[in-house]
This record gives structure tokens, sequence and C-alpha cells, in this order.
């Protein structure tokens, strides 16, 4: 007995041990590698993001990269020579989040009374008028040429350009908005969110305001994509109307799906597959796309309820690790 | 002003009866389905490239009288596209009918993506020039000047419309769809096989579409693989504006957006003294479906579903 709890915690010591010897090692792999990494981590930030809206809350929203790209034109805007104005990344990091804030709240005021597949079209119709706005304010954003040559960013006087320096951050934010939303999963509001995806007359008919709680899952969201947005811009130093397509706000709501809506393990693992598949595919040149897309078809098939079970979730993993420590007889 | 004006009518009223058209494939399976058909886009692509290879085989294997085979490869097209669509409802939507709305939804996402590769893999992603079906020669009607193609594309989009609503609402198998739109489970009771009524409404919406990308291609002379995104995202815009669900009402709505754009693009510019410009045409029929569902949250001819009544409580 005692010797299979001492093998149990040391193979879990050596699980945790490999995940942190392999978060260390990614700075040294090659720099493509690293971006890819880098890419995945965004995708991540920002799935979680939208997870809070269409996982928790159960609102499909169709137009989430709107908050990003706000979020990366505050940036671009805020550090660059477009108006001369050179304000620090962290500042503008936490502009970007409130201008995402502020985006959901006004396009959530209005439409929330909206139901379903309402709610989508208008999120939609949201997101394509931010991109068509952004690419006609030639006086603002430059139209679709874009905005080049942003500042290089910086955090608290250390450098912020190659993409090592961007993986620590990014796996920072990503880390902490992971940490932040299983936090927030467990508390009353999460409880809360969860009911109104389930029913919402009867949560209504609780007392609890439906409205306010809608607000708050879109504002939350919308501040995490706008703060992923400010990353995406600094990483990039350029931005331009074509980042923000309606295909790149499916492709987030993708990865909730393929993961398992509503499990931060299983946006994750989404996250990984349809940043890396792309990237596996290169050899197979212009079917690239088509295998993408059957590959994508048939997981949804064969796995309709996403990649991983609903219940192999954040808590399973924390309760997993916290009783083999504490009291490893439950086990 | 008044000729410019009815130019414009006859404009609008050409590619409204196209979204109408793609709209109505949307809107029947979202009623029988509750499904948001994102593949349905692709169906309109295929259209012109299916009538193309059909109508080109036929001339090469010595062709029959050109109109007749104008006529074949239509009929051929609607044939072929409506069968794809049945499939694709068969082995990528249907497994998927227990496990809510999402799955399907990203399924049809995927086969989007598939259909639209497979044409780009197998014929090129560059713009093929597609040939006129009826040479366009413009006919003057009260001043205005219409081309035959957009009187025909009018007239036949008519036609088709009216053959729907009669079949829809005259026969035993318009019956089975409407019921199965009505409620899935009662009408499985009552002896109507569900099953077969999906399959109808998954042949008819993707031929109508096929029907609907021939005619915008004989319109603008061209055909690309990429051309269904855009055009089967605003017909949603339609089908949505008009009440998702309702026949009629993806017609309305399909003729609404029509104008509303057309009208928009002609006339934003002289109302604004040049401030608000063309570019801004697609955000004005976004905004208006917004304003729209603001004050009529189903949409206008969609059934007014009060809030304790809502079919579906989980909305995904």
């Amino acid at each position: 007995m005692g010797n299979s709890v001492i093998v149990r915690r040391l193979g879990l010591l050596a699980v945790l041990a490999l995940c942190v010897v392999l978060l260390a090692l990614v700075p040294h792999l090659p720099s493509y590698y690293v971006r890819v990494v880098d890419s995945i981590l965004i995708y991540i930030i920002l799935a979680v993001g939208l997870n809070l809206v269409v996982g928790y809350a159960g609102l499909l929203d169709l137009g989430f990269i709107a908050f990003y790209a706000v979020g990366a034109y505050a940036y671009a805007l805020l550090a660059s020579g477009q108006f001369d104005i050179h304000l620090p990344f962290i500042v503008i990091l936490f502009i970007g989040a409130a201008a995402g804030a502020i985006a959901g709240v006004l396009l959530g005021f209005p439409v929330l009374k909206l139901r379903g597949d309402y709610l989508a079209i208008v999120t939609l119709s949201f997101g394509e008028i931010i991109r068509i706005a952004i690419n006609n304010a030639d006086d603002l954003t430059n139209g679709p040429q874009g905005i080049a040559g942003l500042d290089r960013a910086s955090l608290f006087g250390l450098p912020l350009t190659t993409p090592v320096h961007f993986y620590w951050l990014l796996l920072v934010l990503a880390i902490t908005v992971c940490g932040g939303v299983y936090y927030m999963e467990r508390s009353i509001l999460g409880k809360a969110w969860r009911a109104l995806r389930e029913d919402q007359d009867v949560v209504r008919g609780l007392g609890i305001n439906t409205t306010t709680l809608k607000l708050l899952a879109f504002a939350l969201s919308a501040a995490i994509g706008g703060a992923g947005g400010v990353i995406f811009g600094a990483f990039q130093r350029f931005v331009s109307p074509e980042s923000f397509t309606f295909q790149e706000s499916l492709l987030v709501v993708l990865i909730i799906i393929i993961g398992g809506v509503g499990n931060i393990v299983g946006v994750i693992a989404g996250a990984v597959v349809l940043v890396v598949l792309p990237e596996v595919l290169h050899f197979a040149a212009q079917y690239r796309l088509l295998i993408y897309g059957v590959v994508l078809v048939t997981v949804i098939v064969l796995r309709p309820g996403g990649l991983v079970s609903p219940r192999f979730n954040l808590g399973f993993i924390i309760r997993k690790v916290r009783t083999l420590w504490l009291s490893p007889s439950k086990t | 002003m008044l000729d410019y004006f009815l130019q414009q009518l006859i404009f609008a009223l050409a590619i409204g009866a196209i979204y109408g058209l793609i709209a109505l494939g949307y809107t029947m399976v979202y009623g029988v389905m509750r499904l948001i058909n994102f593949a349905h886009g692709e169906f309109f692509m295929l259209g012109p490239y299916v009538y193309t290879f059909i109508f080109s085989g036929l001339i090469g294997l010595g062709g029959l009288a050109p109109m007749l085979d104008s006529a074949i490869a239509i009929i051929a097209s609607f044939v072929i596209v409506g069968l794809l669509g049945v499939a694709i409802e068969r082995f990528a939507y249907r497994p998927l009918r227990a496990y809510g709305r999402l799955a399907p939804m990203l399924s049809a996402l995927g086969m989007s993506i598939v259909l639209q590769s497979a044409v780009r893999v197998t014929v090129g992603p560059q713009p093929v020039h597609f040939p006129a079906i009826v040479p366009s020669t413009p006919i003057d009607a009260l001043g205005g000047m219409v081309t035959t193609v957009q009187f025909g594309i009018l007239v036949a989009a008519v036609l088709l419309m009216v053959g729907l609503t009669l079949f829809v609402n005259g026969t035993r198998l318009g019956i089975w769809i409407r019921a199965a739109s009505e409620s899935w489970t009662t009408s499985s009771l009552l002896g109507i096989r569900v099953n077969r009524a999906v399959s109808l409404v998954f042949f008819i919406g993707p031929g109508l579409g096929a029907m609907a990308g021939i005619m915008y291609a004989s319109y603008y002379g061209i055909m690309q693989p990429t051309m269904g995104s855009v055009i089967g995202l605003k017909a949603f815009t339609a089908a949505i504006l008009g009440g998702i669900g309702s026949i009629p009402g993806a017609m309305l709505g399909g003729f609404l957006l029509g104008a509303i754009e057309t009208f928009g693009t002609a006339f934003l510019p002289i109302l604004s003294f040049g401030y608000i410009g063309t570019e801004y045409r697609d955000v004005f029929a976004f905004a208006v479906l917004i304003l729209v569902l603001l004050f009529k949250p189903a949409g206008l001819l969609g059934e007014t579903v009060s809030e304790e009544t809502t079919v579906a409580k989980k909305d995904y």
C-alpha cells in the first residue's frame, strides 16, 4: 500500500515535471516552432475568453474577433507613428481590455434580449460592421493597407521583441486567464451562467437578473479578446483588417467545439489541434484546405461532444492531484 | 431621375430574387432541423460549375439544339447539387442529431471548407468566364434600360418561388415538410417519415441554391470557387430578416435586402453629400438587419415566439 502510494506520487511528480520541462524547452526550439506555440497560446486565450459566452452562458457569439480587432487597433493607434502617440505596452494592454469590454457592453446591451440564432446573426453582423468600418475609415486606420511599423513593445524595461519573449508573456497570460476563468467557473457567478445555459426562464424565475449576467459574460470575454488583440498587435507589429474576418471568429468557435464546450482543458486541446493541423498539412500543398476540412468533419462526426470528455476538466485534474497528495488512501 | 430609379429597381429585383432563392435553402433547412447550414453558400457556388461541366459535356458529345442543351444542363445541375445536399445531410449532419445544435453547425462549416477547396483543387482558384445562357440585349422598359438577362433572372426566380409555394402548400410531400418544421415528434407520431422530409428539404434547398448560382454567374459572366462565401452570408441575413423558418419570409427578405443594398449604394452618397460612399453598402445591410431585429426579434414574417413558449429553451 505505502509502496504504491509512493509510486503514484512519483508518477504524478514525473508528469508535472515533464510538463514544466516541455514548457521550458520551447524557447530552445527553432524560431518557426516558437511562433506556432505563440499562436497556439494566443488562440487559447481567445477561446477561453469566448468560452465564457458560448460554453458557460450558452450564447452563440459569431463576431468575437471584433473585440480582438479593437485591442489590436488600440495598440496600433496608441503605439505607432500613425498619430505619433507612443504609450507603454502595459498601459495599452489595460486600455485594450477596457475598450474590448466597453465594445462588448455596447453590443450586448441592445441585443441580449434576442435568443439563439438571432443573437448569433446579430453578433456576426456586428463583427462584419467593425471590420468594414476599419477597412473604410482611412483617416483613422489607414484602411485596407493597415498600419505598419508599430512600436517595439517592452514590459517593465524588458524588451518584447522576439517570439521567445512573447512566448513567456503569452504563457503567463494564458495561465492567468485559465486560472481566472476556472475560479469564476466555480464561483456563484459560474453556476448562474450554467443555469442560464440550461434554462433562462428558470433563472429569471429565481430572481436573478439575466441581462446583467449575460452582459457580464459578454464584457469579460470581450476584455480578454481585447487584451489578446493588444498582444497580437505588439507581436506582429502590423495590423490590417484582413486579420479580423468572419472566418477568424468561426475558427475560435471551432476551437471550443472541437475541444469540448465549457471545458478549459478541452479548449486547450482544441487550440493545439486547430493551430497545429494546418501547419502539419503544409506538405499537402494545394490539398491542404481540403484535407483540413475532411479531418474537421470526421472529428466532429466521430466525437460530437468534443475531443476531451466533459469529465476530464481542470477541476478533475486538480482534485486528482490534491487527493493523491493529501489523502492517497481515498483514490 | 425616374428612369435611373426604374433601372435601379430592376437591378434590385434581380439581385433580390437571387438572394431570395438562396435564403429559401437556409430557411427550409432551419425550419426542419434548427440548423444554420453554413455549407449552403457552396451549393450556390457549385451550381454554375456543374452547369458548365454538363453543358460542355453535351456540346462535346455533339450537342442537341442549343436551348435544349442549356435546359438539360440546368435541370441536371439542380438534381446533382440537390443529391449532393442529401448525401451531405446523411453523412455529416444526421449522425449529430442527438448532440445539440453546435456540433451540426460546425460540421456544416467543415463541409463548406471541403466543398470550396474541392472545387479549387479541381478547377483552380482563378475566376472563370461563364457563358451567357441567353444573349444579353438591352430592352427599353418605361424609359429605364433593362437587359434580357436581368429580366430572365427575375422571371425564372419568381417561377421557382411560385412553384415552391404551390409544392409546399398543395402536395402531400409539402405537407410532410411543413409538419416536420412544426414539430418533429408529433409528425413522426402521426406517421410522417420525418427523415424523408429532411432529405427532401436537403434536395430542394441546395437545388434552388444552384439555380441562384447559375443566375448570378450569368449576370456577372464569371464564376469562382469563393463566390459562395459572401453571397451565402448575405442570403442568410435575408433569411433572418424575413424571419428564419418562414418560406414567404425568405423571399421577402431576399427582395428587401436587394432593395436596401441597391438603393443604399445608389442614393447614400447623394443623400449624405458624398460623405458616406458605396463602400459602406454592406454595413448598411447589416445595420438594417440589427435594427429590424431590435424591434421585431423574430424577423418580419417569423413566428413571434413568446418567452414562455420558446421551442428551444436551451439556446446553444
